[in-house]
């Protein structure tokens, strides 16, 4: 047949580059990959970040840089970029999973081995995240940003600091003036710091001893916040409320009465990473771009941008004071240490948390 | 109704895609979340399909019937909140000038022309503790207060504002106020058929408005009132979006438990026996009502 001879024409390579790269688009990409050795890879990145969680011209500067034009598309939560990778990579060349999520991922197949030939710029990372518990050696993922959970609370209507979980876990001094985060892992892992427990405590006992604390509690909580107590906390809802360090930071620039603290007991430490998951179609594209990000000067326009901790030492030794020393965006060693990061302990603890929260909520 | 059998080609070609359609986007995946309720966990994205019934013996656990009596509850004030306010308001569009009916049709409608997430945003602008309502509440308070000393009483004191956002009333609040065209048109239609003249027969044989009404105009409205009473149940028991974000401590409703089981629970067996017990109970509704239409148009003939 004429067409089997054609297969060879320009014409139709073209059409093949088309299609390779329209698989890219498709879940056809995930059993796709290409060898490093071949270099020619098209000048494109599908990005999968959070939302208002890059520079504002880091994408531009990147393809100044590099020629590689970036599409980015945004998730909502970790939840909503497992399941759109766990039947298949629909061609995401760099996603930012949070480190519990980073070590299911790896766990599952999902995430590929980065080649840190390739990312040179690690050099700027600060000691304390070139290793990581829920990524030994770092093979799948580099740091991207870092913070804590603690507590943003209105001065005018607290006395002294709220400085310990007791004021949302276990007491009536604020009754109905009080939001908890209403995320089924995140509220055990809060009261096991309170009690005393490891934040990644997999022991029964520990868990009913929390789901008591909180059950008893629940007629002084106002509502479980869906990732809005910043809101409540702004518009005068609540006094107090268990929130992420940079949704509060947001609400403090508006207004002044607003603060956060992390508790003495310490809270949790959360780090989202850059991953490449498996079958990305340009995963050279994407290495360039971690580097690009790792930058001491394209990390620092982030930083300053989106105001979350930089794990990049050489992007805060470059960047404003205000910026570089702010307390509530790096919290005091003394807090840092008290803190955990949260490990995957597999699904029947992912089941407690889940048949707890059920509980708490239906008690 | 033979006309299919004159024509089987053009039948088949007309309802082919239709057909496929329903079978492609419905009825496969129906059939999949189906067998996944049969299925356990392997591993962290694995799902095998063993036919064990375990996904719905846990369902049965008390604390997940405790939830789904919950939803009853919360669906049921909903519907029963719906029906007393639709009521009048389908009587009102039923008997307004016929230049009219259009337009406060289209206003029934018209919220659903706006997404329900960004409704349900406003609701909480308008409910919250520092919200527009609150806001109104205050003002004619400081009025009645400020009245009261001008003549010499004591005021009223500080204004308290109710707490309406994050509890139970906020939901309720919520979902009548998204359910509720749901039970207007339905009724609007039965009302707008009904015969007119069992109305004034009945007043001129000397029953009162009262009388006729419950007597006359609720027996010939009452197909209407089922059909809105079925489709306000249903969507309002499967809700999940309100109490989520109306609700305070416990508000949960079955579907806030069934979306954690597709993510952070990340147990799709257990999510997938959920669903099905939920559309069970859908089904069994919906056989409810056909048994009584059924026994309505038997006592008719």
């Amino acid at each position: 047949m004429n067409s089997m001879k054609k297969t060879q024409s320009p014409a139709n390579r073209g059409r093949r580059a088309f299609l390779a790269a329209l698989s890219g688009a498709g879940v056809a990409a995930a059993g796709l990959r290409f060898s490093p050795a071949l270099a020619a890879e098209e000048k494109k990145l599908n990005f999968y970040n959070w939302d208002t969680y890059i520079g504002e011209t880091t994408l531009d500067d990147f393809k100044a840089a590099s020629g590689i034009e970036v599409k980015m598309d945004l998730f909502a939560d970790n939840d909503e970029l497992f399941a759109k990778l766990r039947e298949g990579n629909p061609g995401y060349d760099l996603i930012v999973p949070t480190n519990d999520y980073v070590e299911r991922m790896i766990k599952t197949g999902m995430l590929q081995p980065l080649d840190h030939a390739l990312i040179p710029n690690r050099r700027n990372l600060d000691p304390n995240f070139r290793d990581a518990q829920f990524d030994p050696g770092r093979k799948y993922s580099m740091p991207y940003m870092w913070g804590t959970i603690g507590i943003g609370y209105r001065k005018s209507k607290v006395r002294g600091t709220p400085d310990s979980w007791k004021w949302l876990y276990d007491s009536d001094r604020y009754a109905g003036r009080i939001a908890l985060l209403g995320d089924s892992s995140t509220i055990f892992q809060m009261a096991f710091k309170y009690l005393g427990h490891s934040l990644n405590t997999a022991n029964p006992a520990h868990f009913a001893e929390a789901e008591r604390m909180v059950i008893k509690q629940k007629p002084h909580i106002k509502a479980f916040a869906d990732d809005n107590g910043q809101d409540l906390l702004a518009a005068g809802d609540v006094d107090l409320t268990m929130e992420w360090n940079g949704d509060i930071l947001q609400v403090m620039e508006e207004d002044d009465d607003i603060a956060y603290t992390v508790p003495r007991e310490g809270g949790l430490l959360w780090q989202d990473c850059l991953c490449i998951p498996t079958g990305a179609p340009r995963p050279l594209n994407a290495h360039r771009f971690i580097d690009y990000i790792l930058d001491a000067e394209a990390g620092k326009l982030i930083a300053e941008f989106i105001y979350y901790a930089t794990p990049n030492k050489a992007a805060r030794d470059l960047a404003s004071a205000e910026y570089s020393r702010n307390s509530n965006i790096f919290p005091p060693d003394s807090v840092v240490a008290n803190s955990e990061t949260a490990l995957y302990l597999g699904e029947d603890v992912q089941r407690m948390y889940d048949e707890g929260w059920t509980r708490i909520n239906a008690a | 109704m033979d006309n299919w059998r004159k024509n089987p080609r053009v039948f088949w070609i007309l309802s082919a895609p239709p057909a496929l359609w329903l079978l492609g986007f419905f009825l496969l995946p129906l059939a999949l979340i189906w067998a996944y309720s049969f299925g356990h966990k392997e591993g962290i994205i694995g799902i095998a399909i063993s036919w064990t019934p375990d996904n719905y013996l846990r369902a049965l656990d008390p604390l997940y019937l405790q939830i789904f009596l919950k939803s009853f509850w919360f669906a049921g004030m909903t519907t029963a909140v719906c029906l007393i306010v639709a009521l009048p308001v389908s009587l009102a569009i039923t008997f307004a000038p016929a230049r009219w009916k259009a337009l406060l049709l289209v206003l029934v409608i018209l919220p659903f022309w706006t997404n329900l997430l960004i409704r349900t945003y406003a609701l909480i602008a308008v409910l919250r503790t520092r919200g527009f309502l609150n806001a109104g509440l205050e003002s004619v308070w400081d009025s009645v207060d400020g009245v009261a000393r001008a003549v010499g009483l004591d005021g009223l004191g500080a204004f308290t504002p109710p707490q309406l956002l994050y509890n139970n009333f906020a939901v309720v609040f919520g979902l009548v106020y998204v359910h509720l065209p749901f039970m207007v048109l339905p009724l609007y239609a039965a009302l707008d058929r009904m015969d007119r003249s069992h109305l004034e027969a009945s007043l001129d044989l000397g029953a009162g408005q009262f009388r006729t009404f419950f007597s006359i105009t609720v027996p010939l409205a009452m197909p209407g009132i089922l059909s809105g009473v079925v489709i306000t149940f249903i969507p309002a028991l499967g809700s999940f979006l309100t109490p989520d974000l109306l609700g305070g401590t416990e508000s949960q409703m079955i579907a806030n438990v069934i979306e954690r089981q597709f993510k952070s629970a990340n147990d799709w067996p257990f999510g997938s026996a959920l669903s099905f017990i939920l559309m069970y109970i859908t089904f069994f509704a919906l056989a409810l009502r056909a048994f009584f239409s059924r026994g309505r148009s038997a006592m008719d003939t």
